[in-house]
């Protein structure tokens, strides 16, 4: 394929963040009982935002935007959201 | 046998930190159909929600290269775009597989304002997979009704419930004679997946729409997105089903309920749990306006339950 030349260049670029650091629209945020956590996935498949590790069920609040359906469908209740100070 | 939820990709085409509402349907959604597409794929938009969670530019919250169309075209914008590829390969200008033609593309630009060149890109055949993530109304410019809302909703421009049901163009889709045509929900990611997957595989145009329940126009809480999802599935207000080469199949739930072996629950507590048809909930002739919600509800399931006994 043709080099990109500067015509061709796209003008954004694939990158976190691009609506911001969106951890700050939280009002409340999600906190893990890892003792209650069956590693089950299924926050991770839900979350809209892409911040729960499939593994360690772990969430980065850098971008976490506390919408809360994690905890809705956490089947174990390990899951609460507390507001943020 | 449906995916699991354990056996789907670890790829991630939607990133982090984007621009949607909190508990967005859509984005949910579009991460699972980017785990069945992979990064070779193009995605075309036209102006919705999807466009502003892209976020601010230079920066870019979805993983593929994006184009950003007007509302009329994305059917005839994807079936460039699929043509240029398809020529550039016989050209030896593009080596490897052909990259996925893809649009994300909301209720107003798939039922309304897109229909024409979407009807067109089908007739054609064109190789492309058209998804409309269908959240029953213009969310993006403050919730004015589209042909996918459902009657006795309330909009900014049907301040007392609209009157219309809604249209069936998952159906209307399937009758431009297309290889594949699915209808799918963000509370059944695995089916969702499976779908998806079937339909990059199938030469041709392919139709997908996703039920996206949107907590902004639809008025419930926004960690409820889920919970509203599979609510519209067990009310039969939104039925899951595919067709592939014009044979439909319903998919569980909904094929329970079409074969009888489930009863749909009524439609009230459905709409009780949404701010969008509190007025009509409130009003004098409630009792006959939801008893002509159920009404269409029960008519599209007798509908399509003949309808997909047709098999010629
Ligand atoms: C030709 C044209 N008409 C109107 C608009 C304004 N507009 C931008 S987004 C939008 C709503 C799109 O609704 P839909 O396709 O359902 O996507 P959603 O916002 O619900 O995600 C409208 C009306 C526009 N950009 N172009
Ligand atoms: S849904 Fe609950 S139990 Fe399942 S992985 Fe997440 S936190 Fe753990
Ligand atoms: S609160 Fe929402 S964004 Fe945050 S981890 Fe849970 S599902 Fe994801
Ligand atoms: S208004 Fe609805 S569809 Fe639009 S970004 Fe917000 S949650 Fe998503
Ligand atoms: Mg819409």
């Amino acid at each position: 394929m043709k080099a990109v030349t500067k015509a061709y260049r796209p003008i954004s670029w694939p990158m976190k963040g691009a609506g911001g650091d969106t951890g700050t629209w939280r009002t409340h945020r999600p906190v893990v009982d890892i003792q209650k956590c069956t590693k089950c996935q299924i926050c991770w498949i839900y979350c809209p935002e892409a911040v729960i590790d499939r593994e360690e069920s772990i969430v980065d609040y850098r971008y976490c935007k506390g919408c809360g359906v994690c905890a809705a469908e956490c089947p174990t209740g390990a899951i609460s959201m507390v507001k943020e100070e | 046998m449906t995916t699991s939820i354990k056996q789907l990709p670890d790829i991630e085409q939607v990133l982090s930190g984007n621009g949607a509402c909190g508990g967005c349907p859509a984005t949910m959604g579009l991460r699972v159909v980017g785990k069945a597409l992979g990064s070779n794929a193009i995605m075309l938009l036209t102006p919705s929600c999807a466009v502003a969670s892209m976020g601010m530019t230079p920066k870019l919250g979805y993983n593929w290269p994006c184009i950003n169309i007007c509302f009329a075209s994305a059917g005839s914008s994807a079936s460039g775009i699929t043509h240029a590829v398809e020529i550039m390969q016989e050209k030896g200008r593009l080596q490897g597989e052909l990259p996925t033609v893809f649009t994300w593309t909301g209720d107003g630009g798939t039922y309304d304002i897109g229909f024409q060149a979407l009807s067109a890109a089908a007739e054609r055949n064109d190789n492309i997979i058209h998804f409309c993530y269908n959240n029953e109304a213009y969310s993006n410019t403050g919730v004015q009704r589209s042909g996918a809302t459902p009657r006795g909703c309330f909009t900014t421009t049907t301040p007392t419930g609209k009157r219309q049901p809604k249209k069936n163009l998952a159906l209307l889709m399937l009758e431009h004679n297309i290889p594949y045509v699915a209808t799918a929900n963000v509370a059944y990611p695995g089916d969702l997946y499976d779908k998806v997957v079937k339909a990059k595989n199938t030469p041709g145009t392919k139709y997908i729409e996703i039920l996206a329940p949107c907590y902004l126009g639809w008025q419930f809480d926004m960690s409820e997105t889920v919970q509203m999802s599979r609510a519209a599935v067990r009310c039969g207000a939104w039925l899951l089903w595919e067709a592939e080469n014009g044979k439909i199949n319903f998919n569980n739930p909904s094929a329970r309920i079409i074969s009888g072996k489930k009863a749909a629950e009524p439609v009230d507590e459905y709409l009780m749990n949404q701010g969008r048809f509190n007025r009509l909930l409130k009003g004098p002739d409630a009792t006959q306006r939801i008893a002509e919600i159920q009404g269409d509800i029960d008519r599209e399931i007798a509908f399509m339950r003949e309808r997909a006994k047709i098999t010629v």
